[in-house]
């Protein structure tokens, strides 16, 4: 029915202002959309089911799709096999002070691009953009040599300091600057106002899309970064959420299911309610590279 | 005082071609010297630690990385041996190189070609009136944002060939589950599998982006000349769509090459090494078996073949960016 719909040739002479399909199509349309939500974000609720149910409830066949009566024992064990409050903290720590650090480097530096006249400001810009061709696999042996020379294995700073520099949000912030009304900067120049003025009291409050975007940008990725901070911290009490999910993972091994879906919960939950709530921001940051090509 | 104001500004050639705005103020040349000394300092104050930062921890790693390629030298030991091109020789001569370059080539092409298909699917749908649209649109668009190893870990389960989801689904069908952890190609499709669904959101709204820009009198004609909707798509859409299209192909290209903890939470690369890529091979080498001068000339390889990517995308953006 909806093959037969969909293939009909519009009638000519007629502007058919759209819809080639009648309702056949639009129900394959729903349909369609419907299947395609259900399969997307079953392995999300199966994730939350599951690590409320009992050993019981999870090996069992057929399979048992709601859990009897919730419990968040599996929360419970998780957190008592591995320190699950401290990789917590750990994780808003470093993503709070990740995500700052990296926001304020790159907003400066694009003010200094686009607002500063200075010599080998191209070489500076070149060196910035080019960042973003590099993939930093190839950086991560010497940058694990340094940072192991350093004593920085299994601190905080050697989770932090390699990879806060900006190279993507200096390059959102630059586009935006770029955009901005010289006249405003013009006339707080003439009324006095230093960079540091101009930069907080003009540019900022003119730029708060971008740095909404930047920011929550920053916040998913520092977040869910795994491979750097999973080789340069061994020590649980220094380990962030996914680098935790690893160690449960090794210790519990594959059996005690419902135990890891708590800690994938865990890890998981935190990032998909900032998307929720700030999915619009959070979009537009994260597909900002389409649209500046 | 007039002497040193051309002086000043000749000694940086780049700064005097920078179109910023003109300063037509009366005493130029005296403030001239002194505000471009006070741009100077608020430039290395402002742009100088972010600069820094990327010197020490991406450009010098970088220059190392291509010398350490040429060592034979394992990871935190004191004796290296400078091998010159060794390390690429052996690379090109082992077996595993054979296998480890068809699975980086199956699993980018099964994870590029399907994201890209199935997305542009899934925009075309989300494109249409259809009410909950938002909702579709944020369930398939989550995955994107969520950590690739708790994914991976949320997907191990799902595939369990005795408890899992999947093997439930197969059941329906009357299909026994394959054993997804263990007999090979089954680890890698399961790998793909979660790849895809974790990415097709971020396509989807790319798309989805791209074909809202596409102007309605364009497919008006289109169906005004009486071109079926799927001839419409074919002749008008499709074509309007490359921009987009190639953008998407080379991202998901270096993403793909580039991923790492969805193979490292489901496979650990294995089972034999068959879902070892080049980009996980780096890692073992590395910090597996502690061949780090090794693993640097394949981070090397995989480094030219991301860097071809981008050189093909700088070149043909430049022509095809401009459409409608």
């Amino acid at each position: 029915m909806t093959a037969a719909t969909l293939g009909r040739p519009t009638i000519p002479g007629r502007p058919a202002r759209r819809r080639p399909a009648g309702a056949g199509g639009r129900f394959g349309g729903y349909l369609t959309m419907t299947l395609a939500t259900v399969v997307l974000g079953l392995p999300l609720l199966w994730m939350f089911l599951a690590s409320l149910k009992t050993p019981e409830e999870l090996y069992r066949l057929p399979l048992q799709w709601l859990p009897g009566a919730p419990s968040l024992d599996n929360y419970a064990q998780a957190a008592s096999a591995v320190p699950l409050g401290q990789l917590l903290a750990n994780s808003v720590g470093l993503t709070v002070a990740g995500a700052g650090l990296k926001v304020a480097l790159g907003l400066c530096c694009a003010y200094a691009l686009v607002f500063l006249d200075f010599p080998f400001k191209k070489v500076a810009f070149g060196l910035v953009i080019a960042t973003l061709m590099i993939p930093p696999q190839i950086t991560i042996i010497p940058n694990y040599t340094l940072v192991a020379g350093l004593g920085w294995l299994n601190t905080y700073q050697g989770i932090l300091v390699p990879g806060l520099a900006s190279a993507f949000g200096t390059f959102l912030f630059r586009q935006h600057f770029l955009t901005l009304p010289a006249s405003i900067l013009e006339a707080a120049e003439l009324d006095g106002a230093g960079h540091w003025r101009k930069l907080w009291r003009f540019v900022v409050p003119m730029s708060t899309p971008t740095l909404a975007a930047v920011a929550l940008v920053s916040v998913v990725t520092e977040w869910n970064d795994y491979l750097w901070p999973f080789l340069v911290v061994d020590d649980p009490t220094k380990m962030t959420l996914p680098v935790g999910l690893t160690l449960l993972q090794n210790t519990d091994g594959m059996t005690n299911w419902g135990v890891l879906l708590a800690a994938t919960v865990v890890v998981t939950l935190p990032i998909l309610l900032v998307f929720l709530v700030l999915q619009r921001r959070l979009v537009a940051g994260l597909t900002a590279g389409a649209v500046t090509g | 005082m007039t002497p040193r104001a051309p002086e000043a500004s000749g000694a940086p050639p780049t700064g005097a071609t920078a179109p910023r705005p003109p300063e037509k103020h009366p005493h130029r040349s005296r403030l001239g010297a002194r505000r471009r000394r006070r741009a100077l300092l608020w430039a290395l104050l402002l742009a100088g630690p972010n600069v820094a930062l990327l010197l020490v921890f991406v450009y010098w790693p970088l220059l190392q990385s291509l010398y350490l390629s040429t060592l034979q030298w394992n990871l935190g030991s004191p004796a290296a041996r400078f091998v010159g091109l060794g390390n690429y020789v052996e690379w090109f001569t082992a077996p595993t190189t054979g296998r480890i370059v068809t699975t980086t080539v199956v699993f980018t092409v099964a994870t590029v070609g399907g994201a890209m298909a199935l997305g542009l699917g899934l925009a075309l749908l989300l494109n249409r009136r259809l009410r909950g649209r938002g909702v579709a649109r944020t369930v398939a668009f989550a995955p994107y944002v969520l950590s690739g190893f708790a994914v991976g870990i949320l997907w191990l389960f799902m595939f369990d060939p005795r408890y899992g989801l999947i093997q439930e689904l197969l059941g329906w069908l009357g299909v026994a589950s394959p054993q997804w952890y263990t007999d090979r190609p089954w680890p890698l499709v399961m790998v793909t599998v979660v790849y895809l669904w974790k990415n097709l959101g971020y396509v989807a709204l790319i798309y989805l982006a791209g074909l809202q820009a596409i102007p309605q009198d364009l497919k008006d004609a289109a169906a005004l000349d009486g071109a079926s909707s799927s001839r419409t798509l074919r002749a008008v859409v499709l074509p309007l769509l490359t921009p987009t299209t190639f953008f998407l192909l080379v991202t998901m290209l270096l993403s793909s090459l580039q991923s790492f903890d969805i193979i490292k939470a489901m496979t650990s690369g294995g089972p034999l090494g068959s879902t070892t890529t080049l980009m996980y091979s780096i890692y073992e080498e590395s910090f597996v078996n502690g061949r780090a001068g090794y693993a640097s000339a394949v981070a090397t390889v995989l480094f030219l073949v991301l860097l071809a990517v981008t050189a093909v995308q700088m070149r043909f953006v430049q022509r095809k960016v401009h459409y409608a």
